[in-house]
This record gives C-alpha cells, structure tokens and sequence, in this order.
C-alpha cells in the first residue's frame, strides 16, 4: 500500500471515493473510454476507416501517384469475365481449401483419438504432433518443403526405395498443389490439441452406457464421440476454413513468388498482393480483397446455417 | 475411452505396445522434414540429393559461416529486425489489448455492448480486406521501410483475438478483489495496475508467446513494407537465397533455414504447455 493509501484511509468519511480525485476521471464513460483509447483509435484508422475506403477504391482506378478514377463496378465485371488469371486464382484456391480442410481435420480428429486413450507419454506425442504447426507457417519451412519435395528431393530417393520414379512434384503443375495440400495437412497439430481437449470432456457414463447396450467401438465413435464433438469439430472447421482461404506464404515460396508453374499454384492473397504491390493496381486489388471478403462472409455464414442440422450443443437436451 | 487393454498391471499387452508403435511410426514421419533439414544443413551442397542418409558422414559449419553472410547483408542484421519487431509488438499487444480487456470486462460506459460486438467482428474479418487501405495510409505517413506500419498497429490493439481472451480470463478475476481495492480508495488504473495486471499474467504470457511466434514469423506485412535490404526481417533475408538459384547456395540456404526455426523452437520448448492450454482452452491458432 502506497502512502497515498493510507492518506485515504486515515482522512474519516472518504473511503469509497476519494474526493480529491481530479473532475474527469470520476466520470466513469471519461475512464471507460480512457481504457479503451488505443483500440478506438485502431478501429477507426485501421479497420473501419480502411474498409470504407477499400470499398470506394474497389470501384476506381488507383495507382498511388494519381487521383483515383471512379470506374464503377468496372473491376468487378472484369474480374469474373475478363481475367483469366483472377478466375484460376479462385479455382486453385478452392481446390486448395477443399482438399486441405477436410484432410486436415481427419487427421487431427484421428490423432487425437488414437492419444486419447490413457497413454503413457501423451504430453511426449502431443508436443511432437503439435510441434509442426508452430513451425509451419514460416518461410524457412516453405523453403524446405520446396526441396524435399522437388525432383531430386528426399521424397523421390524415398519412392525409389519401392521401384517407384516420382515427378518433380513441384515444378510439375499436376502436382504442384499437392505439396500445398501435404504441407497444410502436415500442420494438424493445433486443431489435434483442441480436439484432444474436447474428447476429454466426453463424459465416460456416455461409453459405460453404450457399451451396456452392447455398443462396440464403432457404434461408440458414431453414436457417442461424433456428436458430442459436433460444437468442435464445427469451431475447428470454421477456424481452418477462414485461414485457409487466408493462405500467402508457403504459395509465395513453393512458386518463387510466382504462382506457377503454369498458374497452378497462384493462390487468391497471392494474386491480390501481386496486382497491389507489383502491379500496384490498389483499385482492382481492393476489388480482388473486398470478394475475398465476400467469399469468407458466405463461408462462414454457410457452416453456421448448416450448424442447426448436425451441431448438438450438450444443453439442449 | 475404456477399453480391455487399460486394464491395470503390467503383464505385456500387445494392442497397447502396437498404439505406441504406431504412434513413435508417426512422430518420425512427423519429424521427418525438420531432422533431414537439421542433417542437410551440415552436409556440403553437392551431397545434400545424392546422399539420402539423415546421418551426415562428418559435420561441417560451412553451410552456416556462408550462409551468415551469403544472402547480401548478413543474418546479424536479419535477426536483429526480426527481434525488435518481434519485441515491440509484445509489449505492444500485452500492454494495448490488456488496457482495452479491463474496460470491456469491467468499466461501465455508453455504447458498451456495441463497441464490444464490433471488436468481436474485427477477429473474423481477413487482414487483407485492409492491407491495401493500410498500405496507403502509411504511405501518405511517410512510414514505408521503417517498422511503423508493422508494429505501431500493436499499440492500437488490432489484434482483436487477445482482447477477447482478457476479457474472458479477467471476467474470471472475482470481482471481491476489486471492491475490496475500490473501498480502500483506488480508482480504475490502480485497480487495473495493482490487482487486474498481476491476476491477468497467465493471458498476458500466451498473448505474449502467441505475439512474438505471429510477428517473428510473418511474412507478408514486412515483404509489404519493408523495402531496403537493411530493414529485411529473417523471413525476407531467407527469400533472397531463392534468388540465387545455384546448387551450392542450397546448403547455405537451408543452414539459415534451420536456424531461423531456433527462437520457435525455444519458445516450444519454453512454453510448451501454455502454448497447448493457450490452443485447448481458446482455439487460438498454432
């Protein structure tokens, strides 16, 4: 306690408020709105004020050096029907995201499962199964990813073990989006712990139950442990769902910054940044990064519509 | 989940000794990518392909002398970058994001429940629906190639997603305590100081741990604004090594690689758990 304190104390009849406390900070909405400055300011600056103006220069023609040209919703009509590149950008993307998300979360789900069990040395697997999300997200990963999975790569000397002479998968763009995938599917570490947590909380009267109706573990993993994860399953779906979309580094790595070979890998944020800040087109790039907005709104309102139909919150029964 | 294997005892049980089998199976292949990188990072470039062995015939630093200054300015100056970034927006977010919990979870004020939705919108909304905005905003600052437009957006708490688990943890601080401090006279920031900053620690380690992993790794917000080779963060410094494409800057390249991977890793080994309760607990991502 500070001698201030104890001034407070001794002085009789001022003990809730102290009345020498200056005028304004007695006003709570003054203190309120003190405590919340910093992000007031950061929402204003850089949130809403940005997006207001994202949405304005989607519909101009914007290099940075000159004014911006009002073109409507030009950039829009040319993006669906005059862009080439923007359209497989779209494609790969989702190619990318269907593929990765669901594989993602089986894995993760089935991990978790097989570490579920009252293991010796869980915290051990865990941490090691975890270990490559931490990491995944860096360039020096990508980097690796890139030669191990190139044609003289690790993974060729490893199928020709087996008689097998793999491609060059990376420069080859069949394959190409592969390695993306595997390399997502590699990180499925942070959604394994979060599914690890949720089966924890699976109450075992529910298995006892089942087994007395002579459930086996089949009917178990389907009738007790799939619908009591449903409100997981459902938040790691939605959470891998939006990153995904969000993707940028290992595609910039992997294809060398160029979205190829052939286009095959030009992710959506990779386009975005390469019309922004290559071509420095803000106003076309605004567009592209307003319907990837879009995009992840539909997305994410989707899976909660579709949540009524198979998510079983536990307090509904 | 019960099964007749956990039976308790110690009599061989062959299902159980075939899980772990599986599961060391798995950790290798898991481990696979980072133990040929550590092992291809000490061996000479022309035998990083042809010789497939994770175990290099002999250990040679050469890799990491070339590679400290291969990739023209020197690693020194890369980590350096990366570290102060990395720092600033530690502090920044601990100390941004904590201000701004304590008012929602415990000030009363107008427009409270609006503002506090709004905050929860911004978790969802995608970095680049502002970035271009952003970019010109700062540009019109006079920021681009300093670390401003990185690390001062830290101290506005834009990382909406810390706000939102103080909030949740310091709703867990009993409100007693408060109360208790309130009658012996203290305002909001002593209460805020004193009883929520010290109670709020375990939230302000995983923000903190969460912050430096996000900034230290991020790529695109420096390859964005960062434009002179003496402001490269880690990150961009390994990405010019791909422009040289020559066999013998492979060796180099991945020694560099590996050791930009060495913060995370002791970070990981650090803090492990709260890393782990920090994703069980909140869904943060990894």
């Amino acid at each position: 306690m500070t001698a201030q304190d104890l001034d407070t104390l001794a002085a009789p009849g001022a003990a809730v408020r102290t009345p020498r406390r200056r005028g304004l900070l007695r006003n709570r909405h003054v203190v309120g709105y003190l405590f919340l400055s910093p992000w007031i300011v950061g929402f204003l600056c850089l949130t809403l004020g940005p997006i207001l103006a994202s949405l304005y220069l989607s519909m101009t023609s914007y290099d940075l050096f000159n004014a911006p040209q009002w073109l409507g919703l030009e950039n829009y009509r040319k993006l669906f029907f005059d862009d080439e590149r923007y359209l497989q950008s779209l494609s790969v993307t989702f190619r990318y995201v269907a593929m990765s998300v669901p594989l993602k979360l089986a894995f993760a789900l089935g991990v978790a499962m097989l570490l579920n069990r009252g293991l010796a040395g869980l915290g051990f697997y865990r941490s090691i199964y975890y270990l490559p999300s931490l990491l995944g997200g860096s360039v020096a990963i990508a980097i690796m990813w890139r030669q191990i999975f190139s044609y003289d790569g690790v993974i060729n000397r490893i199928l020709e073990q087996f008689g097998i002479f793999g491609p060059s998968w990376i420069s080859n763009p069949d394959y190409s989006l592969y390695t993306l995938v595997t390399l997502a599917v590699w990180q499925f570490g942070s959604p394994m712990v979060i599914f690890l947590a949720g089966l924890k909380q699976i109450p075992q009267d529910l298995y006892d139950a089942a087994a007395i109706d002579g459930a086996g573990p089949l009917h178990k993993f389907f009738f007790v442990t799939l619908p009591m994860l449903t409100p997981i399953i459902f938040f790691n779906f939605v959470m891998q769902l939006i990153g995904a979309f969000q993707a940028f580094t290992p595609s910039y790595i992997i294809s060398n910054g160029t979205g190829g070979p052939a286009d095959s890998t030009l992710f959506y944020t990779l386009y975005l940044y390469e019309q922004g800040f290559t071509n420095f087109r803000m106003g076309y790039a605004s567009a592209i990064a307003w319907i990837l907005v879009g995009i992840i709104a539909s997305a994410t309102a989707i899976s909660f519509l579709s949540a009524k139909y198979w998510v079983h919150y536990g307090d509904e029964d | 989940m019960a099964t007749k294997t956990d039976s308790p005892g110690r009599a061989f049980r062959p299902r159980r000794f075939m899980l772990h089998a599986a599961l060391v199976a798995g950790a290798f292949i898991m481990l696979y990518p980072l133990l040929w990188l550590a092992s291809a990072s000490v061996k000479p470039s022309t035998l990083i392909f042809s010789d497939p062995s994770l175990i290099p015939g002999e250990i040679r630093l050469q890799n990491y002398v070339e590679g400290w200054h291969g990739a023209a300015n020197s690693f020194g100056v890369f980590f350096a970058n990366s570290f102060l970034i990395a720092t600033l927006a530690v502090i920044g977010n601990t100390l941004a994001c904590s201000l701004v919990a304590y008012a929602f979870a415990r000030l009363e004020f107008a427009f409270k429940k609006t503002l506090f939705a709004l905050m929860l919108v911004t978790i969802m909304l995608p970095l680049h629906a502002t970035l271009i905005p952003q970019y010109i905003l700062f540009n019109g600052l006079g920021w681009i190639n300093t670390i401003l437009p990185i690390v001062v957006p830290k101290f506005l708490a834009v990382d909406a997603f810390f706000v939102f688990l103080m909030v949740q943890f310091i709703r867990g601080i009993p409100r007693e305590l408060d109360e208790a401090a309130a009658i012996d006279g203290a305002g909001p920031i002593r209460i805020y100081v004193s009883i929520i900053l010290p109670l709020l620690s375990p939230a302000l380690v995983t923000t903190a741990v969460f912050s430096f992993l996000w900034t230290y790794e991020d790529f695109l917000t420096p390859l964005v604004y960062l434009t002179s080779i003496d402001n490269y963060t880690v990150p961009q410094g390994l990405r010019l090594f791909m422009a040289s494409t020559g066999v013998s800057a492979w060796g180099p390249m991945l020694a560099m690689s590996l050791l930009s991977l060495v913060p995370l890793f002791v970070i990981f080994f650090l803090f492990q758990r709260r890393l782990i309760e920090g994703i069980a607990t909140t869904g943060l991502k990894g």
